[in-house]
């Protein structure tokens, strides 16, 4: 059924049953995204999709889109902001030091920090100590950069048995991504290098894989997260 | 404390040296007075202030570049409007030089990850410090077999602090150009704006982080 909407007062046109994130793509409105998947069932963890529906802070990811739904992404300046906010918040909670990861350039927790203009986390750095996980044969975690967006942990399964590889242990400021070494050896190449590039940051790192995409060329210089978001509802 | 005095301290512009010529000088006391300082960095960041090229040529009617690896003075000698500082902050030296220089300037900057986060030397702050002086001098892979094993302290040294501060942290920052180190083109972009009364605006296709 076709609904009428507005994002920022512009009145758009939209199947009910779409999420707010890819109407507002399909329409050219770019709203920042860290955990979303299109395609998979959304997983709500990051919130960095917040937008205001009628004058409510809701994540845009897993709100379906309604007939008279006034969105507002880039009109209002606190729900900018609050976005803003929460991207520096991931920045402060991990160790990010962008010039020493091999998921720079590619990263899109880095390119969202580009979007949303952060030059400098307000909140504290914390440093807290996380210990690499080198366990596997395929991959290593890079804890310090987990964000605990849980795609790896509910996309990536042991082809055979369908169990989970990864998983999130203990709650709060004791989070800790763990990885089943043993069905993580199992993997194929081919999942090593589709779980690296799922996990939206320089955490799960393919053993092979180094700095191999010279400054300049890499993935988010060659095309911005925002245009890469914008072009494939374009498509 | 004052900088000037400490005890076996002269400061460059402190020096006996020629008087500039009177007319020379009040030229470049009206200019617009800009400087760039180094703590806990590599250098790097000050590269990327050189790598405005010939392009701060076109400024240089209006901007006098007072410390600055242009220069090599140790302290600004007078008062600044703009301050690009590179490094966080990492012993008491660093912090002392640091609210020296918030005093002295109108606007303050933060360049480059050292500064804005800590960056590179901040790499430490997840080691305790002990560990850290044990394994730079006391357990030390390179250190001259036999040699007495000493972890150096000394009045004149300063104090290492126990974390790499983001300078914010310690004094006001107004703004933050990030960046392992910035392209010579976000500092040449943001002191042309300033020069020209534009204010602060770094593009996001100028913006990194590494
Ligand atoms: S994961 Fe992304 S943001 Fe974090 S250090 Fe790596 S490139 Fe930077
Ligand atoms: S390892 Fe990567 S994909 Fe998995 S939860 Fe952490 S950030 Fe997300
Ligand atoms: S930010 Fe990078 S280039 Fe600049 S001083 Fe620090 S380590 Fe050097
Ligand atoms: S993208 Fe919507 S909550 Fe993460």
């Amino acid at each position: 059924m076709s609904i009428k909407l507005t994002i920022d007062g512009k009145e758009v046109h939209a199947r009910s049953g779409e999420n707010i994130i890819d109407v507002a793509s399909q329409n050219g409105v770019y709203i920042p995204s860290l955990c979303y998947v299109k395609g998979k069932p959304c997983l709500g963890t990051c919130r960095t999709c917040s937008v205001k529906v009628n004058g409510r802070v809701m994540a845009a990811c897993t709100m379906p889109v309604a007939d008279g739904m006034e969105i507002e992404v880039n009109d209002d300046a606190e729900i900018v902001d609050m976005r803003k906010a929460l991207v520096e918040l991931l920045f402060s909670e991990g160790n990010h030091n962008c010039p020493s990861c091999e998921k720079s350039g590619r990263c899109e927790l880095q390119a969202t920090g580009y979007e949303v203009d952060m030059m400098v986390s307000r909140f504290p750095y914390r440093f807290t100590p996380r210990v690499v996980d080198h366990a596997s044969k395929t991959v290593f975690l890079q804890r310090d950069r987990c964000i605990f967006c849980q795609r790896c942990v509910d996309m990536v399964r042991d082809e055979r048995t369908g169990k989970k590889i990864f998983s999130i242990k203990g709650r709060g400021t004791h989070s800790s991504i763990e990885i089943d070494a043993e069905l993580a050896n199992d993997m194929t190449p081919q999942q090593v290098r589709y779980a690296s590039d799922l996990c939206p940051v320089g955490c799960i790192i393919d053993k092979t894989q180094g700095y191999d995409d010279p400054i300049g060329q890499r993935k988010f210089e060659i095309k911005s997260i925002k245009d890469r978001a914008l072009e494939k509802e374009h498509r | 404390m004052s900088h000037s005095h400490n005890k076996n301290e002269i400061l460059s512009h402190e020096l006996p040296a020629t008087p500039l010529d009177p007319k020379i000088k009040a030229e470049r006391d009206a200019k617009i007075q800009v400087a760039m300082m180094g703590l806990c960095g590599c250098w790097g960041c000050t590269l990327s202030f050189l790598d405005m090229d010939e392009r701060i040529l076109g400024l240089l009617d209006k901007v006098a570049i007072t410390r600055s690896s242009f220069t090599d003075v140790k302290r600004i000698p007078h008062r600044c409007t703009i301050g690009f500082v590179e490094g966080g902050v990492a012993n008491s030296e660093n912090i002392e030089i640091l609210e020296e220089y918030r005093e002295n300037c109108d606007i303050l900057i933060s360049v480059g990850a050292c500064a804005v986060w800590g960056g590179v030397p901040a790499m430490r702050n997840v080691v305790p410090l002990e560990e850290c002086f044990v394994e730079a001098y006391v357990e030390s892979p390179t250190a001259v077999p036999g040699a007495k094993k000493v972890i150096p302290f000394h009045e004149d040294l300063p104090i290492i602090t126990t974390k790499v501060l983001p300078l914010h942290e310690v004094v006001k920052i107004d703004y933050f150009i990030p960046g392992c180190p910035p392209d010579g083109d976000a500092i040449i972009k943001v002191l042309d704006d300033f020069v020209h009364g534009r204010g602060f605006d770094l593009p996001t296709e100028m913006n990194r982080y590494d």
